[in-house]
């Protein structure tokens, strides 16, 4: 039987394959951070990462994810504990409606992991992909500055 | 939207892609990053019966210097570009390029080779492409071959491949010392397509006199173009403001826009004038060595 790595566990696929990541994510398995905005790839907020990397899960079929690595905001909390762009989110106040939320935090760690210290015109070019309509852009990257300084202090 | 019911093969080696290809006949579609093909397919302007992923076929992602050219192989994504060192350093109009397509989760997926199959004149390496004078290689149960990019876009969203071939790498010769290359775009808003987009690639000689020029256009005409009549004008002529000036004025002449939601033909003509000069001032400074 066809297996998905979702959220570092090993989940078997019961269904019919040319579906699209985000429904087996949010229908099939109760997943239901990852959003569905708009359906055709354009908003942003049924981001994931697949193998680090984020994507819009409504335009991944099920099997082009099969083998890979796949984490959703479901798999970001460690032993209790928020990632650190969570905790900014929440302590700047990062959303309003909060439909972009998880979307907005996958991309976000996305950034992160490959700039640990993107300054401001890095976090706008790299965030381009995610769309808020309550327009709370300027909180959601004051968040993101927030959690690089959170990790920098982690590391020291 | 859901898509068509759709049967999907997934082919661990190129010639097994190739026959497959060649098995389903013209209805099948190729599958690489998918950024343009399953929203089309979710929007029922696609439904391909078969789609052929070609993503578990390996040694297809690579970037790399050999012969004499940048070669990209056909699973090399917009991000991988993006942050490749060897196209950052020798490869400024590319690497302007990647940066301006779409928004990073659509870079991440998506690759330069597909750009260039999809065949849409509103994508932005086609242009790119013609302006560095790239050949397309290709790969089909006849062999491989090799095509100019010149003769690559034959209509809106064809190209000269045909249905049993597969875009297997794009060849970019490495520009000789002196070179310097800009892209630049004009999109509405994040994610849209260009309003207009022009591509430059020159080569001075010492006396900062043009010895080659590359030109392209993007999205403003059914195919995209490449500005002959602007190459042919800059050729020989060392570029000063007068000459800039009057190669924009022929850029602008040459485009062919159409009105559409993103604006009048004259407005998308005007803006080719505008990005044309201000591209190929960028591209002379870097010929010159600048940033």
């Amino acid at each position: 039987m066809p297996q998905l790595d979702i959220n570092g566990k090993t989940v078997a696929v019961e269904t019919d394959l040319d579906r699209s990541l985000l429904s087996l994510l949010r229908d099939d398995l109760d997943l239901t951070g990852s959003k569905y905005g708009c359906g055709e790839g354009q908003c942003g907020a049924c981001t994931v990462l697949i193998d680090e990397k984020s994507a819009r899960s409504c335009i991944t079929p099920v099997r082009a994810a099969l083998g890979k690595k796949i984490t959703t905001i479901e798999g970001l909390e460690k032993s209790g504990r928020l990632h650190p762009l969570q905790e900014a989110f929440l302590e700047t106040e990062a959303l309003q409606c909060g439909y972009c939320t998880s979307g907005m935090i996958m991309s976000g760690i996305s950034l992160l992991r490959k700039n640990p210290n993107p300054p401001r015109e890095e976090i706008l070019r790299q965030m381009e992909g995610n769309v808020c309509r309550c327009g709370d852009y300027l909180r959601i990257v004051a968040a993101l500055e927030k959690a690089a300084r959170a990790i920098k202090e982690a590391r020291k | 939207m859901i898509p068509r019911g759709f049967e999907y093969f997934a082919p661990r080696a190129l010639n097994e892609a190739v026959s497959l290809l060649q098995q389903l006949g013209p209805d099948a579609k190729i599958l690489s990053g998918g950024q343009s093909l399953i929203p089309m397919m979710k929007l029922r302007l696609a439904s391909p019966p078969y789609i052929v992923d070609i993503n578990r076929i390996p040694d297809l992602n690579y970037v790399s210097e050999a012969n004499g050219s940048l070669r990209i192989g056909a699973l090399v994504r917009e991000s991988d570009l993006e942050i490749s060192p060897l196209v950052g350093s020798g490869y400024r109009l590319l690497a302007d390029t990647t940066k301006v397509i779409a928004d990073p989760l659509v870079r991440n997926q998506a690759t330069v080779c597909g750009n260039l199959a999809h065949g849409d004149p509103a994508n932005d390496h086609p242009a790119t492409m013609l302006a560095l004078e790239a050949t397309i290689v290709a790969i089909s149960p006849r062999g491989e071959r090799e095509i100019s990019i010149r003769d690559f876009f034959t209509g809106l969203f064809s190209t000269a491949l045909q249905p049993d071939e597969i875009l297997k790498e794009i060849r970019v010769p490495t520009p000789p010392p002196r070179s310097g290359g800009a892209y630049l775009k004009m999109e509405r808003k994040v994610g849209d397509y260009a309003t207009a987009g022009v591509a430059v690639q020159i080569t001075l000689d010492e006396a900062g006199v043009c010895q080659r020029a590359g030109v392209g256009l993007t999205n403003v005409s059914f195919i995209p173009l490449k500005a002959a009549k602007v190459e042919d004008f800059l050729k020989g002529k060392p570029l000063d403001a007068a000459a800039i000036k009057q190669a924009s004025e022929i850029a602008a002449a040459e485009s062919q826009p159409m009105d559409d939601i993103r604006g009048s033909a004259d407005y998308k003509r005007d803006l080719v004038r505008v990005l044309t000069a201000r591209a190929l001032k960028q591209a002379i400074d870097r010929a010159k060595g600048g940033a």
